[in-house]
């Protein structure tokens, strides 16, 4: 609870900017260096995670081929696929990485209000990811539980990474929600604290809304995630049968009694929903943003849009058990979870729509941000839609631990964050560089990504119909499983391989733009939220100059009737706003 | 305008390839029509959902793109518009919810006239139990689960003596009758799924889920296990038989009650060694084995396994590949043990055999092989000791010649592609990780070093 | 209410209008206080979940009850005694009395250190008489209650000790008595949480 009196700051003065390489940008306390440290680590252990898809997809695909690929390991690759891919990618890059950057430029503030907590949250965060890697290099390997780490089997043997491999991954887990409840108290804090004046609650950008809610789920949230991670810790470590019942082992009873494994799936779930949204709603808010600044219009019932996410972070804490429908829970419980999944369903179709009818009377530019946000609506009907097959009990019956659940999950948390996440880059990129991505390398990004993960993911759905069980090293003979379906894997794995190279054009247009990227200038899409607004592009340490900001208006001013420009900054006071009827040009400056 | 066509081309791929990809469900096998009619009409919600969205996005795209001189229309929000979409929103989630929870009643609420049966999963098998005649179920413990009372009956419950006990991945059931599945577990999350018979459920150890249904058509359906886990998960399968109420009878009667089981007469061990004596004349008088004569040594190996292998040579489940010139000439040995207690007895004097180590004959790189083994392990046992419960033999002080040419023949599929040898199919799936002939010379050289 | 009013603003059609906006910020309300006040909300729902999964588990049927140490009662006393000693602490640090601050809080950190210390023999006594974590999971829920109770108090005892030694430093001195209060707020809330779990304890 190191805290510093935000409200005196501005008077104060003695931002002591850091001067050497390793305060500015190792041991820094700055948000948006923290930012990138958190986005740049995300990304490098989301491509760790990546290379583990692609070895799932060669024995997949090809199941007899590759020597280097045992069920062991294979065990092993999906597990740590998951879990990075869930949350040492998703939730560190888009609360960590965009938190950290969005939030204080967004507010108006110089920075977080805790800014050492903020750093010590990145630490520990690296710390995290560096013990979840060290668990590849001890005997065993990681382990192969299954990302969701399930007991009995993911403690006992017969599962790769028994001993050191789980201690590791629970560890690990622990580290990563201490270092997010220090980012998330920030972020909660700075939103609620450090707006600058004028920021009403209702004048934030979405993004803030999204990230906001989303922090406040994930500090709820992952406590379930530290309470099972204890325990099962504890379970491992020193036996004792929180969620271990008496079983069999290896032909022996063990010494384990009376636990119950359901429990523990309980309490991941009452994590692992929220989880889901955690990733969505800062999805949500940043797509929000993008595609009102892009089609030149105010986002499409704002309020709708602030009560919706509001809404389903509330709904998120009481549909956990749609995960559960065919784990031998209570049968009775699906009446109460379908009806409340269901009904989740009615905001987030509402967010899509409005989605839709900003797009719809605007003026709508197609850049590379735009393009990944209509892509990013194409693919999040498409995963939200198979949602409703799996939140209706009786329809997810047939359907439950089959590709077509991977299907769905990826198309919705997989695909759709990841296109919002790249949209995102393409929009910020110039203000953290000061220089534009390269638009031709985007464009075909944009198409590849967009069109291979289709190709991957929409076949599963019908494997998955046809009865394909997930979590297979590999299918055999079967009396239902047709050769064709063995083919389709294989297209399926080419795809994702595919896919996989895609992103190094994306990786190399990050290093290349750097440099060499067209300058930008402070506004180049005439957005008018508050980061564009800043003196200097990169912001600076403090980001605004002598003054803070103040606002004026809310976030969407965009294509406002009677002024000349297509846009009005927040901070443009009601009487600076130039005014004119016929000399308008939409597309001064816009890149389009 | 490209992306709008991009759109419009991924809605038509999509729609395509639901009414043309050969992928659908398989064909039903039990009375669960209303679960496939509520996926039908979830389907068709939202494909027309789905359609009608991205088509207006599409239209959107091309219509307001952005023009020279055009500007966007100015409207922050339309209540009317948004609360219109609500309603027919949620008249959508209505319409698919209330059929579900419809069929999700029926699902829970088993049929009074159902009958019974158990399924046991275990890493990584699937057994059955029948409660008898009686109708209830004895109860059991797994505290007293060992080789020779795997289903851990207890002896002091009378529910339980008349309990006829599936020691076989294979169930067969009466086709029209309602049966409710209860599911226990001896040690992990297992999920009992038949794909033609849609529900599935979880087995949960320390509890007893349930699900029911009725089969509708007869045939031979495969088990799958569909909750991780671990290694071998993949290889759990069994198979269930649907066939007419005779049919079932019979197969049932073939299976012991704990009653039988516990009645059964001590082997004896004078017999055994009175017909081993034709054993002997290829495996060697003190079951040393010959690799001469292409007899694998018997000594030393477990006798739940000795006698499920002389079980499925004498029906045919084994040997009976036209590849597996050396099986056949096992088969007819073992069609000379003419029932039951011959066949314990001879089993019983096997085991009696000393133990010995018998040369190595086949070389290797052991470290690859020790890292090939690390899956192995996971049933037959760090040491290669074999584990009754896994099902797996012991491996260690086996012939390796043996050993080698069982692998390459899982590995081609000359052994474990018989229908009901389940546990055969078990290793031939787990015999897909051995790519090539070096690796199972690889991991026998391993194993001889145990 | 008024948060239902805010989130009705209809934020288009006002532009410019500054009255009443500023209001945001909840004058008087400082950034550690909110910053607390979520941090005891994550703590609370860690707390509630275990809670909950205690309640579940005694469901079954091996669960045993534990003889809860006697000793629980005076260490109860005692940190009653820490959480007032806090809160004196906090009434000097609202009237800047830097050398009584000083004061209760030593008294307060040191009836902490004694609680904690307590806590640890009863553990003693528990695994003196046998109750193992491994053997039933009520031991392994008492064991796992109390530490991690004790390490919320320990990380409070750190940040104490933070704040001593900010006493010494003249530049940072001004902002400690602030910082008091909010430590005297974590006390109480910590108490709270112990006099839950302790009633938790003793009736099952």
């Amino acid at each position: 609870m190191s805290y510093v009196a935000i409200a005196d700051r501005d008077h104060e003065q003695h931002m002591h900017d850091p001067q050497t390489f390793i305060t500015k940008y190792i041991w820094s306390q700055d948000h948006k260096v923290i930012a990138i440290q958190y986005s740049l680590t995300a990304i490098a252990v989301g491509l760790v995670a990546l290379v583990l898809s692609l070895v799932m997809r060669l024995q997949l695909g090809f199941p007899d081929t590759f020597s280097f690929i045992s069920p062991d390991e294979y065990y092993q690759a999906i597990t740590m696929h998951g879990m990075i891919m869930v949350i040492y990618l998703l939730t560190a890059l888009l609360l960590g990485g965009f938190g950290n950057y969005l939030i204080p430029l967004m507010c108006g503030a110089r920075d977080m209000v805790f800014p050492f907590m903020n750093m010590l949250s990145y630490w520990v965060y690296l710390l995290s990811v560096l013990v979840l890697c060290a668990s590849f290099f001890v005997t065993g390997g990681p382990t192969g539980g299954g990302w969701t780490l399930y007991p009995p089997q993911v403690i006992l043997p017969g599962t790769p990474g028994v001993g050191g491999g789980i201690v590791l991954m629970l560890l690990s887990l622990v580290l990563f929600i201490v270092a997010f409840t220090m980012g998330g108290l920030n972020y909660v804090t700075t939103v609620l604290q450090a707006r600058c004046r004028g920021m009403t609650l209702m004048r934030m950008p979405l993004s803030v809304w999204g990230i906001f809610v989303a922090t406040i789920l994930g500090l709820l949230a992952f406590p379930a995630l530290l309470v099972t991670g204890i325990m099962l810790l504890l379970d491992s470590v020193i036996g004792t049968s929180f969620f271990m019942p008496a079983l069999l082992s290896m032909g022996e009873a063990s010494e384990y009694d009376g636990g119950s494994p359901i429990l523990f799936q309980h309490l991941f779930w009452f994590f692992g929903h929220p989880e889901v949204y955690i990733v969505a709603l800062p999805a949500f808010g940043v797509i929000s943003d993008l595609v009102a600044t892009h089609a030149r219009k105010n986002i499409f019932g704002y309020r709708m849009m602030v009560w919706a996410i509001l809404a389903i972070g509330v709904i998120s804490f009481i549909v956990w058990a749609h995960h559960m429908y065919v784990s031998g829970m209570n049968p009775y419980f699906g009446f109460f979870f379908a009806t409340t999944t269901l009904i989740i369903a009615i905001p987030t179709a509402l967010k899509v729509y409005n989605w839709v009818l900003t797009l719809w009377r605007g003026d709508i530019h197609l850049t590379v941000p735009m393009l990944f946000v209509i892509g990013f609506i194409f693919t999040f009907i498409n995963g939200g839609i198979t949602g409703l097959f799996l939140g209706n009990v009786a329809v997810d019956m047939p359907l439950s631990d089959t590709y077509f659940v991977i299907g769905h999950f990826h198309m919705v948390m997989g695909v759709s964050p990841i296109l919002v996440i790249f949209g995102a880059i393409y929009h910020w990129y110039p203000k953290i560089t000061g220089r534009m991505l390269n638009d031709r390398m985007g464009r075909i990004h944009f198409w590849a990504t967009l069109f291979g993960t289709y190709a991957i993911y929409l076949p599963m759905h019908y494997l998955g119909i046809l009865g394909l069980p997930r979590r297979y090293y590999a299918m055999g003979d079967t009396s239902f499983i047709p050769d064709s379906a063995q083919a389709m894997n294989a297209g399926i794995s080419i795809a994702a391989f595919f896919v996989a190279a895609v992103q190094l054009i994306f990786l190399f247009n990050l290093f290349w733009s750097r440099t060499r990227g067209a300058p930008s200038g402070g506004n180049p899409w005439n957005a008018t939220t508050l980061e564009w607004q800043t003196p200097q592009t990169p912001p600076v340490h403090g980001n605004w100059g002598p003054d803070l900001p103040v606002v004026y208006r809310w976030a969407y001013d965009y294509s406002v009737p009677g002024a000349k420009n297509d846009f009005i900054p927040q901070t443009m006071a009601p009487e600076d706003v130039p005014t004119s009827d016929d000399s308008y040009d939409g597309s001064e400056g816009a890149h389009s | 305008m490209a992306v709008a066509l991009g759109i419009l081309v991924l809605v038509i791929i999509t729609v395509l390839f639901h009414f043309l990809s050969p992928w659908w469900f398989t064909p039903l096998a039990a009375d669960w029509a209303s679960m496939d009619l509520t996926v039908d009409l979830t389907f068709w919600v939202t494909g027309v959902v789905f359609i009608i969205l991205n088509l207006f996005l599409v239209w959107v795209i091309v219509k307001y793109r952005h023009r020279k001189g055009v500007r966007a229309h100015y409207e922050p929000e339309s209540h009317r518009l948004e609360w219109w979409l609500t309603v027919i929103t949620s008249i959508g989630v209505i319409a698919m919810l209330a059929p579900g929870l419809w069929v999700w009643a029926r699902v829970v609420d088993v049929p009074d006239d159902a009958a019974e049966v158990e399924v046991i999963g275990q890493q990584w098998h699937w057994s059955f139990r029948f409660p008898g005649e009686d109708g209830v179920l004895g109860q059991t413990d797994v505290f007293l689960m060992n080789v020779d009372n795997p289903f851990g009956m207890r002896p002091d419950d009378p529910a339980g003596r008349d309990d006829i006990l599936i020691s076989n991945p294979e169930l067969h059931l009466p086709i029209g009758q309602s049966y409710k599945f209860v599911l226990r577990s001896k040690d992990v999350l297992h999920n009992f799924t038949v794909p033609q018979f849609r529900v599935k459920m979880d087995l949960v150890p320390g509890m007893t889920p349930y699900a029911w249904l009725k089969p509708t058509v007869a045939g031979r359906y495969d088990i799958m296990c569909e909750e991780l886990c671990g290694i071998a998960h993949y290889a759990m399968r069994g198979a269930v038989v649907v066939e007419e109420q005779a049919a079932f009878e019979d197969w049932l009667a073939t299976y012991p009650t704990y009653a039988q089981v516990l009645d059964r007469p001590p082997p004896d061990l004078a017999a055994g060694q009175a017909q081993y004596a034709v054993c002997s004349a290829c495996h060697g008088a003190q079951g040393e084995g010959n690799e001469m004569l292409n007899a694998p040594r018997l000594a030393g190996q477990g006798g739940w396994y000795l006698r499920r292998q002389l079980e499925n040579f004498k029906h045919g489940i084994r040997g009976g590949d036209a590849r597996d010139s050396f099986g056949a000439q096992m088969a007819p040995m073992a069609a000379v043990l003419a029932d039951d207690v011959a066949m314990a007895n001879v089993v019983a004097y096997m085991e009696s055999l000393p133990d010995s180590d018998p040369p190595d004959t086949i070389s290797g790189d052991t470290a690859r092989g020790e890292v090939i083994y690390r899956t192995c392990l996971s049933c037959h046992g760090a040491e290669g000791q074999g584990i009754w419960s896994q099902n797996a033999p012991r491996l260690n002080g086996i012939n390796d010649w043996y050993l080698a040419r069982q692998l390459e023949n899982y590995r081609q599929g000359i052994r474990g592609s018989h229908l009901q040898d389940l546990y055969g199919k078990q290793m031939s799936l787990m015999s897909i990780m051995l790519r090539d002939e070096q690796a199972v010379r690889d991991v026998v050289a391993y194993i001889n070093t145990l | 209410m008024s948060l239902l009013r805010k989130i009705s603003a209809k934020p288009w059609e006002h532009a410019g209008e500054l009255e009443g906006l500023h209001g945001a910020f909840t004058p008087g309300q400082s950034a550690g206080r909110t910053g607390l006040y979520m941090f005891l909300a994550v703590v609370t729902s860690f707390f509630l979940l275990f809670m909950v999964t205690y309640y579940t588990r005694m469901q079954f049927p091996d669960w045993e009850m534990l003889a809860d140490p006697k000793i629980l009662w005076a260490n109860t006393a005692v940190l009653i005694l820490a959480s007032l000693a806090l809160q004196l602490a906090s009434n000097a640090a609202k009237k800047h009395e830097f050398s009584r601050m000083r004061n209760w809080l030593l008294a307060g950190g040191i009836l902490t250190l004694v609680f904690i210390g307590g806590q640890w023999v009863a553990w003693e006594q528990l695994v003196a008489s046998g109750y193992y974590a491994r053997s039933n999971p009520a031991n392994a829920f008492f064991y796992l209650f109390t530490g991690l109770h004790a390490l919320h108090l320990a990380g409070g005892i750190w940040f104490m000790a933070l704040l001593g030694f900010r006493l010494n430093q003249p530049n940072r001195r001004e902002q400690v008595p602030s910082s008091v209060t909010l430590c005297a707020t974590y006390w109480h809330y910590l108490l709270l949480v112990w006099l839950v779990l302790f009633t938790l304890l003793l009736r099952t």
